[in-house]
Parts: C-alpha cells; structure tokens; sequence
C-alpha cells in the first residue's frame, strides 16, 4: 500500500471512531489559523503528511495538490513557471498548508480585483463522515454540473468533510508591480479606493492604514506606467508591505485584544472613525478592541454587511451574527453534509 | 440525452384540481398573471432545447416578491411541483413544464431597483435581461461582465440558476464571480438572502451553492451584481489556421506567453461557414479553424497586448491574422460568433448545443473523436469553443422530422459528453443539466455524490417540488440508465486503439 493510500485510510480510521463514539475530528494542517473561529473542539485529525502536488500544466492554468501540501511549496512551483495563487493566500504561520488556505477561504490583498480562494476553486476530493472518497467539480476552469460543492467547501473551516485533495485556477505573474502612496484621512481614503475601482486601470489592491493609502498597480510595464500617470501619487518601493499586510505583520495587527472584521458596502462612511485598517476597496475593514461584537455588527447591518471575530475571540461565543432564516439554512447545510456533526464541532457556530 | 423522458415517477405528485389551483391564484393575481389555457399556455412549452415540449397546468406571472411568496406556499400547500422560467433560452431543458405542475415566469420583474455607480454595484429584478445591465450603466462608465451569447434575452435569474458564462469569462469569471447577493424565497414561502455589500459573508458560501443551482433550490427574487470600469480600450484578432490541430496548440502558446485575453474563442470551418452564409462576418471561408482573441485596457497596454499575442499566433502557425480596426468591426467580428448557435440552425433545422468542458490539451484527441462519431451516427457537427476556459460547444445537426435523426442526435450528444468524461473534463461548463444531460450525471458522478447532492436539495426541499427529476438524478434512475460511473480522466478501455 502506497504512503498516501495509508494516509487515506488513517483518515478513514480516526472518522470513524469520532462518529462511533459520537466525538468530533478537528482536521489540522500546521495550525497556523488556529485563532480562528467559536473554540477548538475533537480530537486532531493532521493531514501534514498528506502531501504534495499530483497535478500542475501551467498552460492549463490548474494546479492540484493533497491537502497537507505547505502553501510555500506551490508557490515556489508556481513561480518558476511565472504564475501565482491569484487570491494570495495568508499563511499566518511558516508551515501553513494548502487544505488550510482552501478550508479557511481566506484571501490577500488582490482579493477585491482578483477574487477569492472560492472563486479560485475549481475542485475538491472530501471524505465524509461515513469515510467516502468524494469528488466535486473536477480539474477544468468550467463546470456546472451538480451543485456547487466545491465552493461551499471553501471557507467552511474543515466542518463539512476532510479535504484530501484540491484543484485551483492559477494565473500568471504580473510582469510590473508599483505601488503608489497618499497621505489621507479615512473619509478620503474611502472615496479614493472607490474612485481608483472605478477607473479602468490595472489596480490590484488598497490598503489604508495610518493615514496613508497604498495604491498597488500591476500588469505589463506600459499598462502601469500608464494607470500612475493617470493617478497620480507617490511610488515608493516598500517591498514588504503588501506582504505585512497580508500576514498580519504589519504594526497595525501587533496588538492584543479583539480583532474585529467588517465587511461591508464599499463606500460605508461613518460619522467617527476608529483606529481602523482598510483594505479591499473600502469593504474590508479592520478594528482592534473598541465595542462589542454587537455594536459593530449594527454598524455592518447598516450597510450592507457582517461584523466577524477575526482574533481574540472568547472560547465559545459566537463569533458573527445572521438572521434567523439564514441561521437556519446554514444549519441545514451542516446537516446535510455532516449529519452527525463528525466534523469541526463548534468551530464555526455555537450550536453545532 | 439518450432516451429522455420526463421522469416523475420518483417524486409522486397529488393530483390536483385545475379549477381550483387557478381560483386561488386569482384570489392574489390579476387575470393577465394567471395562464391556463392551452393556446394562452404554449408559449411556455418548452425553452431553448425545443426538442421535447410540454405545456404546464397552469402558468402565473407575478409582479412582485409578496406573489411569489404566496404562489410558493400554495404550490407547497397543494404539493404541486414547480418550474421557474426566466426568458426560456436555457439550453439543457431547465425551464421545461411539467403537465400536473405550475410554472413561475419571472418575466414581470424586470425592473433595475438601483445602481450604485460609487460602489460599483446595481440591485436587479431576476426578470431583467443580461444585456440591459450594461445598457443602464454604461452612462457610468462601469459594465456587467459576463456575457452569454443570449445576453440580449436571457435574464439574470436565469444566468444565477445556470451560472452562466460569456466569451470573456477566462478573464472576469462566471456569474458566481460577478455577483455580491441574492435575495430568493424558499418553498415554504419564506425570504433569505445571502451574500452581502462586502465581499464575502459568515458561514457557508450559500451564494456559490445558489449559483448554478438550475431552479432546485428556491427562487431568486433580487440579485445584487459587480459592475467593472469599462476598460478604455478593446481591440479582437481573428486568426485562420490550416489545421484545427495549430489551433488548438496556439492557444496554449497564448497562455504559456502570460498572456490571459479579455477573450478567446475558437471555431472550426462548418461552424465559420455556417456563420458567414448567415451574417457574413468576414470570417476566413477556407482556413479549417479561427481564433477570436481579445485584449481590453488601456489603449497602451492594448496596443501592446495585441503586438505580443500576434507574434505568438503567427509562430503557432496562423496562415493569416486580423487586428480589429475600429469599434464597429471589432463587434462585428464578435457578432459572427455569438450568432453561431442561431447560424448553425439555419444549416438544418434541429441541433443539439452540447457543452463540455475538458482540459484544454486534450482538444485535438476530442475534437478527432467528435468527427469520427460523425461517420457513426451519419450526422453533422460543427465545433464552437472557448477555446481559453477548455469549454466545447459542439452543435450536432438534424432534422427532427427526418426518420430516426432525433433518436441519433440524442446518443451522439451522450457520447461526446461521456467522452469529456473520459477525458478528465465535465459533461457541462455552463448551460447546465437540465434534463439534458440527467442520465450522464450517473456518469460522471457515483452514488455517493449524487446522494450529497441529493441531501443538499432535501434541505432547500424537503418533498422534492422544486423542478424534480432534473439536475441531479435519482439513484433509481441511475441504475436504470445502466451506464457506468466512468473514473474521470480514466478511459474505460485505454488500451483498445481509438479509431
Ligand atoms: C443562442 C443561445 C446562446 C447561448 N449562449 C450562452 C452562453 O454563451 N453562455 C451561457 O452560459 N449560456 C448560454 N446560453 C444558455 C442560456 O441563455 C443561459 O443558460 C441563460 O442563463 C438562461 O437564462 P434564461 O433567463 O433564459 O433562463 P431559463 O431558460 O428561463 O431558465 C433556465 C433555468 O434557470 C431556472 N430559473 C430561471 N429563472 C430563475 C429564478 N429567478 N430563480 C430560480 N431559478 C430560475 C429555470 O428553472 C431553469 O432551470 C445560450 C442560449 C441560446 C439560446
């Protein structure tokens, strides 16, 4: 028996005693987003030895690869063939693995010109709570038959299955990057990160921190050298940053308390602002500590959006809030695909 | 395909009184939104897969989302299935009637409820046309992006159900990727929306299961989409090639180089010629393939985009290339292939769109198959494709009247598709399963998937009324289908030498 078939049954083994003795398996890969979500329930299911890429034609723009592949090792291989993870995934820890990106669905500063980890997703192979090797969607850059799976898989922080395998959609590197700097309050950053969305230029992400505004442009040569022209502002070759920010490492992140999330319309202004990091266009924004989990959702609900825990969240509260209705169906989702609540327990929502 | 039939038997239906399902209709709706009789009801008959009409018990046409939450819960309360229809182009049979069942045309809502030129987003009816998106907002400089070749009809509901793709998709993405919300109303009657004004939004990704979801789930009542800046500039290459074979490599020349087109599209010489005889595109008669391939941004980096691609193209062997010169012939050119469906009609008077998706290197294999099985069934194809994303549009030409060409269309459809199968790809990119493509379901997935997917529908629907028997097959019906659960990527009988 291969290594990897080995692996699979270890998986299946483990699965199985949870779902006898009603426990629940929480899938780990370095645990490197281990702050994240409601509490840390199960008994640890590793998948750091299931490893390595099993399939990767740069002309076909899709790469597959077992879950406990480290993410460093596909973007070493990407980047020798000139290509990337187009969503930029934070790893938040050195070993970070590629079933954790894809299970946490968490995503970089290009997210809001590129996409997300689910937009990227083209294909999973799951085991689930009866230990059957599952696939969804498939290895082509289009497919529509069945539901969706694949997707939904993404960002569900392993509570529906065990992703054994993934295949996503890769691009090309951008020949040029530049990054441009204003200095700004928050109210005019958010106006300028809407302005620059709006304009036909190759903007490729935004982040406003200590009133600055970091403006990144990337494409071929002519098409940056243009797109700044047309804007205006300062370059200045700070190499790290994007990096920082993507990493939480940037000062702004080092702090202790809660770390809230908001994601909300875009152009979401507000009367006062708090110390906050803004990213994504104006719809993602950062906030350590200041209020509650409810005050900041009132906010969000105002326009149009979520207020999230991201860290520091107490062990067994919840960590977000939804409608009823909407509460109701994500339940009848984790049902559906987890019947006995095998998978994660609690991780996500208090209940289940 | 290959003996379809509509197939409720596994969803049993209480039959109900006509008289007094359209009543209670007509307690709630006006006259105009309650279609009962038969000459009233025929437009409804089928959708863009005309091959097997059926008119409804009863249509309604709502005009807000109050109706539709009332004609749910009827329908619930009465335990009679339903279909929702937005414009009817689909291709795989989704918007088919059934004769004991209603069906919800959203065409009355068909309102833009608002745009957000600042937030780069527009609230939208499910009734609206896809076209009429791009028509509002381009006085803002900002457009929708994906766009199906039935764009001037097809409604975004519609599009949201099939998670439907356009000839720019391999640069902005499918629906899934261009929407932030949709509102929908369950079968119980109730409203919930999912997504967001943000980017994302906690728990599960209910959108990209929603998206699609072929009508399964619930209906989509309101859907907030992504507007992208108009790029200043776009400028297409046509291409002619000798041999389908260069074609094909050529595209992944164009990719190996970084380069990723706005668009890239490839036909084969009966698709061209049925194009030209049918619009006159200026479509090269005597090249065996083209190339469409777009770049969009601005007007130097187009410029620059266009120079590297050409190289590329004439090094991969093109026998002669064409840069648009203005607007008005670079539409032109794509009018050529967005008219190819309605083109290839002309030919003979019946074809089946067929469309999978395979890895793109497996082309010259599949489309050297594809006319083989032209000999086989004694039948014509032509070959359209996005050619960037790997998704095969093969048209397959019959007359429906003429002898048993229908019954041999059908299973050449079958093979193709269980061929992408084979091969490593899926039975479709993007028109769906519909009932089309039911029974290759059970090729392309095993029981324990489709039981995934099945569980996945019974917590949206729990008794089944929502379009049953498509989309997703019943264990049942695969085991009376018979076909094997093919491995993807394995052919059956790899040894044996393909003719
Ligand atoms: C000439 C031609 C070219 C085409 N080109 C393309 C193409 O390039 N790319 C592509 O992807 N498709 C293409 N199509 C297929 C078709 O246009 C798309 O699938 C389109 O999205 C269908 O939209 P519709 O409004 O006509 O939906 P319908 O045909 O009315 O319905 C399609 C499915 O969606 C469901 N549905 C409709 N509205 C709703 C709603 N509000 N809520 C829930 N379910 C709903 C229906 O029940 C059905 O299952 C083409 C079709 C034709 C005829």
């Amino acid at each position: 028996m291969s290594s990897t078939e080995t692996n699979i049954d270890q998986f299946k083994s483990l699965i199985a005693e949870a779902k006898q003795q009603s426990e629940s398996v929480r899938i780990r890969g370095s645990g490197s987003k281990d702050f994240y979500g409601v509490s840390l329930e199960g008994v640890v299911v590793n998948t750091k030895d299931f490893s390595g890429i099993t399939e990767y034609d740069p002309t076909e723009l899709v790469l597959t690869a077992r879950s406990g592949t480290p993410l460093s090792v596909i973007e070493d291989a990407l980047r020798e063939n000139n290509q990337m993870l187009a969503f930029e995934p934070p790893h938040m820890g050195s070993e970070a693995t590629f079933g954790g990106c894809i299970a946490s669905g968490l995503s970089g500063p290009r997210r809001a010109s590129q996409g997300a980890v689910r937009d990227f997703v083209l294909g999973v192979r799951l085991l689930n709570a009866d230990g059957l090797d599952l696939q969804f969607g498939g290895k082509v850059m289009k497919n529509v038959a069945g539901f969706d799976v694949s997707r939904l898989i993404a960002g569900s922080f392993g509570t529906l299955g065990l992703i054994l395998e993934s295949s996503i959609k890769v691009l090309p590197k951008p020949e040029c990057e530049r990054t441009i700097f204003f200095d700004l309050d928050n109210q005019s950053a958010i106006s300028k990160m809407n302005e620059l969305a709006g304009m036909p230029i190759p903007l490729s992400g935004t982040c406003f921190v200590r009133n600055r505004l970091a403006a990144r442009l990337s494409g071929s040569e002519i098409a940056v050298k243009v797109a700044h022209q047309k804007i205006g502002g300062e370059a200045h070759d700070e190499k790290d940053f994007w990096h920082s920010i993507r990493e939480q490492s940037h000062p702004f992140f080092q702090s202790e308390g809660c770390l809230y999330r908001l994601s909300v319309n875009p152009t979401a202004l507000r009367s006062e602002y708090p110390n906050e990091l803004i990213e994504w266009n104006g719809s993602t924004r950062w906030i350590w500590d200041e209020g509650t989990l409810d005050k900041h959702q009132e906010f969000a609900s105002q326009h149009g959006g979520h207020a999230t825990v991201f860290r520091g969240n107490q062990p067994g509260d919840s960590i977000n809030k939804m409608s009823r209705e909407l509460h109701l169906l994500q339940k009848k989702i984790k049902t559906a695909m987890d019947p006995h609540g095998v998978f994660g327990r609690k991780r996500l929502f208090t209940e289940f | 395909m290959g003996h379809i039939e509509r197939d409720l038997k596994e969803y049993p239906v209480a039959s109900v009184d006509k008289g007094t399902l359209v009543r209670e209709f007509l307690s709630f709706l006006s006259i105009e939104s309650v279609k009962h009789k038969t000459e009233d009801l025929t437009p409804f008959e089928c959708d863009g897969l005309t091959a097997y009409p059926q008119i409804p018990l009863v249509a309604v046409l709502p005009e807000n989302e109050e109706q539709i939450c009332q004609i749910m819960k009827l329908c619930n309360q009465f335990r009679v299935p339903i279909v929702f229809r937005g414009a009817g182009t689909g291709l795989s049979g989704g918007a088919i009637p059934y004769d004991q069942g209603v069906l919800l045309v959203l065409s009355k809502l068909k309102r833009i409820v608002h745009i957000d030129p600042v937030g780069r987003s527009a609230i939208v009816q499910p009734g609206v046309r896809n076209a009429a998106i791009s028509e509002a907002t381009k006085k803002h400089n900002l457009y929708y992006a994906p766009d199906p070749s039935s764009q001037i009809a097809c409604s975004i509901g519609g599009n949201v159900a099939e998670n439907s793709g356009g000839v720019h998709c391999l640069k902005y993405g499918l629906t899934v990727n261009n929407i932030l919300k949709v509102r929908f109303v369950t079968i119980e009657g109730d409203v919930v929306e999912i997504g967001s004004e943000g980017l994302d939004s906690p728990g599960y990704d209910l959108l990209a299961l929603i998206t699609g979801s072929e009508g399964l789930l619930g209906v989509v009542t309101e859907v907030t989409v992504k507007l992208l800046p108009t790029p200043e500039k776009a400028q297409v290459i046509m291409a002619s090639f000798d041999d389908v074979e260069k074609a094909g490599l050529a595209v992944a020349d164009i990719i190996a180089a970084g380069i990723i087109p706005a668009g890239l599209e490839m036909m084969d010489k009966k698709a061209i010629n049925a194009v030209e005889q049918f619009i006159g595109a200026g479509y090269p008669m005597d090249a065996a393939a083209m190339l469409l391939c777009e770049s969009d941004g601005s007007i130097e980096e187009v410029n620059s985009e266009i120079k590297k691609t050409t190289e590329v193209l004439y090094k991969a062997g093109a026998t002669d290339v064409t840069v648009s010169t203005d607007d008005a012939h670079r539409l032109k050119l794509w009018a050529g292939r967005k008219s190819a469906f309605p083109a290839v009609g002309r030919v003979l008077p019946d074809y089946f769109c067929m469309d999978g998706t395979i890895p793109r290197r497996t082309l010259p294999r599949v489309l050297k198959r594809i006319a083989e099985m032209e000999k086989t069934f004694n039948l014509q194809c032509a070959n359209v494709f996005h050619a960037g994303d790997g998704n095969l549009h093969p048209l397959i030409m019959f007359d429906a009247n003429e002898g048993n060409q229908l019954h041999r269309a059908e299973l050449y459809g079958a093979a193709i598709l269980e061929l992408c199968v084979e091969v490593g790809g899926t039975i479709t990119g993007e028109h769906g399963v519909g009932i089309e493509k039911i029974n290759q379901m059970c090729i392309q997935f095993d029981n324990h998937e489709l039981q995934t997917f099945l569980n996945l529908k019974l917590a949206f629907d729990p008794e089944g009324r929502l379009n049953p028997g498509k989309a997703v097959p019943t264990l049942n019906r695969c085991a009376e289908f018979g076909h094997m659960h093919v491995h993807r990527g394995e052919e059956r009988f790899p040894d044996i030498p393909r003719f």
